[in-house]
């Protein structure tokens, strides 16, 4: 059906302009304007899968206008992005009472959901930058939310390497258009394999892995996650950490590496040794942590490197066989494709659970410090119940979801040859498993502490989002297994990766229809 | 050769951003390199010799109040100076941000100087 | 901050009206002379500043309301979007110009010409000749000293602090978007 693109980050964007409006004394109906809009997006998003559209603006027609595409990685980003802000948008309805000016949190968030929302939606590489922008600016406010030490600190720090980025971002955009004299996507990439990768192109590229890499925190660039990510709000963590890193991150990687420039043999190395790297490096890292919400943010670096491996491995097969390629290796290729992307999907709904549970736990006991917690079992159960759920996702325990993700990506490392990188992938989840472990000893079992004995469960909203998300959770195994869920959702997107150069005739095939 | 110069402009902004200690001067850096990437987007679009596009009375050839070849043929490209238009509106509320920021840790903190500010450790 | 001379406030408020015209003049010309929505909404702010630097803290904080500022924020904003939706509903497609392609041609190189856009540009001045204005009002006016645990370490390093001192929180205006 063809929906009006706009209306993606139209609604978003009207409703946090409305909301300032609303003093602190109607903070009721402020609240329930924003969670209406984030479950109308939740409803388009859901209605907008599996078409592929091109939708101009202001009817310009396609090299001197701004245009709006919705393919398939497209419409599967929307559907994380628009899952995950309404269950944040849901638990912060009760969590965000702790805080004063709790309307001007809500445009902020509001905000950034329609600045993301652009970001997938855009088919014009200066788009995705303004919308980049858009996003990351209202998550450096968010993070600095509560105006304590410790989150003017970490925000401080998020906001000059985000800047550095965005800033490395522009420059290359800036090297493109004077390579190739256009800024749509689709006809960029048409100039680039017609004349082939000139020096300044070869240098925008590289710009453009750094620029989005610092956003998607791959491992060298990754030093403001682990302060920014605990020192947010719990809601806000789990909008960063859930969505944030994905789609300014690894979708921006994605759609310029493999849809604008092309995939070669370097790339998907590089790509592969990021993803390596950064999934020993959290794990490592994460295993020493007392703080519960740091613990979680050194889990997120880890789980997104195999992310970045999946789809680098992929790429690499796909280089290597070069224009040739053979039926098999198509298969390898799209299996680690699949693999990434529905890691991808479900790190964003099981990971924005544990931040939410660690919010809650954090409410009730107003300390995130595992030393200081401890049998928390009996007076939390519904918290604990989902926690536990949650990491036997992320650790990859075979009914819940992150087991399915893990297998194919295994199955297709070892398929295709890649035997260490299968070995590796076994030892992290080891390592994952082992930081869970901690989570659940120290926090959940043992004894309770003589000064939280008064504790009890949160109820309202704060229930009803952390057990929607379990669900899904657990339910999200359907994804892969079941045939028709798999091709409606999970294959467009892809398909659009294994498209890779074809993008641009296919966007201006649909867009001169 | 003015592109390279641009080049070391950026460059010294990033050492700015990178090297110095007082969060002002952060600031200042990362200003610095916003500014060599305007400039960079602005010379992109340089045509030698060329006119303002600015399109007035003069301009305007034809019975439908078209624009005459000669003047597009000789005005410099505008789409560059549209772009650093939104780059320098996407800035200003970066940079009043990075400001309002700076004064609450300094009522936090009591010093601007970032080797002081380092609660946040492992 | 302290006011200024005597002389300096007589001509500031005489000048500050120019300065205001000047700035209507560059926003309403947007379409036929460079300058348009946003750097004749920073021209309306330069005003305002003007009357802050004259003046003195006590005057503008007495004289100059902060909460009609937020709300011609909004409405600006409000009306930019309310123009695209209306494209939308009168011409088919989100942001087109439908006054210029059915409405109201008129004749180009005017100043009703062009369609929607001095429109678009009325709406982007007022949003941001508002939003600067409200960011140099608090910044410049807020009570900002530094706290007496400077060099004390924090002994709940991990709990978290969530009551916010009320008197803070009430100038504050972290992160004012665009």
């Amino acid at each position: 059906m063809s929906l009006p693109l706009p209306i993606f980050v139209a609604i978003p964007l009207t409703t946090a302009f409305v909301l300032p409006v609303f003093s602190r004394r109607y903070k009721a109906v402020a609240t329930v304007l924003a969670n209406l809009a984030t479950v109308s997006l939740v409803v388009l998003a859901i209605s907008s899968l599996g078409s592929n559209e091109v939708y101009e603006i202001g009817k310009w027609s396609i090299p001197l206008g701004i245009n709006l595409v919705l393919d398939g990685l497209s419409s599967l980003l929307l559907l994380a992005v628009a899952v995950v802000s309404a269950a944040a948008m849901l638990f912060s309805a009760r969590y965000m009472e702790q805080y004063t000016a709790k309307p001007k949190y809500l445009c902020l968030f509001l905000l950034m959901v329609a600045g993301m929302n652009g970001v997938v939606l855009s088919g014009d590489i200066f788009n995705l930058f303004v919308f980049l922008e858009i996003a990351s600016i209202a998550s450096y406010a968010l993070v600095g939310f509560g105006c304590e030490h410790e989150e003017l600190e970490a925000s401080f720090k998020y906001m000059v390497l985000g800047s550095i980025a965005s800033m490395f971002v522009l420059f290359g955009i800036a090297l493109v258009y004077g390579n190739t004299g256009s800024l749509n996507m689709a006809y960029i990439s048409r100039a680039i394999e017609r004349n082939g990768l000139s020096a300044g192109l070869s240098f925008a590229l590289a710009l453009f892995i750094v620029g989005f890499g610092l956003k998607a925190a791959l491992v060298p660039f990754h030093a403001w996650l682990p302060d920014a990510h605990p020192s947010a709000p719990a809601p806000i963590s789990a909008m960063l950490s859930g969505v944030l890193i994905k789609a300014l991150g690894v979708y921006a990687i994605a759609r310029v590496v493999f849809n604008v420039f092309g995939v070669t043999i370097q790339i998907g190395w590089i790509l592969i040794v990021l993803g390596i790297l950064s999934m020993v490096a959290g794990a490592f890292l994460a295993i020493g942590q007392w703080d519960f919400k740091r613990l979680l943010a050194y889990s997120s670096i880890s789980q997104l490197g195999y992310v970045v491996l999946g789809i680098g491995l992929g790429g690499l097969i796909i280089a290597r066989a070069g224009s040739d390629i053979s039926a098999e290796q198509l298969s390898w290729a799209s299996l680690c494709f699949l693999g990434g992307l529905f890691h991808l999907v479900n790190h964003a709904v099981y990971k924005s659970l544990l931040f939410l549970t660690s919010g809650s736990v954090e409410m009730s006991t107003g300390t995130r410090d595992l030393r200081q917690m401890g049998g928390l079992a009996g007076r939390l159960p519904f918290t604990r119940a989902t926690c536990t759920v949650a990491s036997a996702s992320i650790v990859g325990i075979p009914p819940f979801s992150g087991f399915w993700s893990k297998l194919i990506l295994v199955i297709a490392a070892v398929l295709s040859g890649f035997y260490w990188v299968a070995a590796v992938i076994v030892f992290v989840s080891l390592c994952t498993l082992i930081m869970y472990l901690k989570v659940q000893r120290y926090a959940f079992m043992g004894e309770l502490p003589e000064n939280l004995q008064a504790v009890k469960e949160n109820k309202g909203s704060m229930l009803i989002s952390m057990v929607f998300l379990a669900c899904l959770c657990v339910l999200m195994g359907l994804l892969v297994i079941m045939p028709s869920l798999r091709a409606e959702i999970l294959e467009p997107a892809v398909k659009v990766l294994t498209d890779g150069i074809e993008y641009s005739g296919n966007i201006i095939k649909m867009a001169n229809m | 050769m003015p592109y390279a110069l641009c080049f070391l402009l950026f460059v010294i902004g990033l050492y700015c951003a990178v090297v110095k200690k007082n969060m002002v001067k952060i600031v200042i850096g990362i200003l610095i390199m916003e500014y060599a990437t305007n400039l960079f987007l602005i010379m992109l679009g340089y045509r030698t010799g060329g006119i303002a596009p600015i399109v007035g009375k003069a301009d305007v050839a034809g019975f439908e109040a078209q624009v005459s070849e000669m003047f597009v043929n000789s005005c410099v490209d505008p789409l560059p100076q549209a772009l650093v238009l939104t780059a320098i509106v996407i800035s200003l509320g970066s940079l009043a941000l990075m400001i309002s920021i700076c004064i609450r840790t300094y009522e936090r903190y009591g010093t601007f100087d970032i080797t002081q500010i380092r609660r946040l450790k492992g | 901050m302290k006011g200024m001379t005597i002389i300096v406030k007589t001509i500031s408020s005489w000048v500050k009206v120019l300065i205001f015209l000047f700035g209507i003049y560059i926003i309403l010309f947007g379409h036929l002379t460079p300058g348009g929505g946003f750097a004749g909404g920073v021209i309306l702010a330069s005003s305002y500043v003007l009357v802050m630097l004259a003046f003195g803290r006590e005057f503008v904080e007495k004289n100059l309301s902060l909460p009609v500022a937020s709300k011609l924020d909004c409405v600006g904003a409000l009306l930019f979007i309310l123009i695209a939706i209306l494209g939308l509903v009168f011409g088919g497609v989100f942001f087109v110009n439908f006054l210029y392609q059915k409405y109201l041609p008129g004749q180009a190189l005017n100043l009703i010409s062009a369609g929607t856009i001095p429109l678009s540009n009325i709406a982007i001045g007022l949003k941001v000749g508002a939003s600067l204005f409200l960011v140099i009002f608090v910044l410049s006016t807020f009570k900002g000293a530094p706290s007496a645990e400077k060099g004390v370490w924090d002994s709940s390093r991990f709990s978290r602090n969530s009551k916010i001192d009320p008197e803070v929180t009430e100038t504050d205006s972290l992160g004012k978007e665009e």
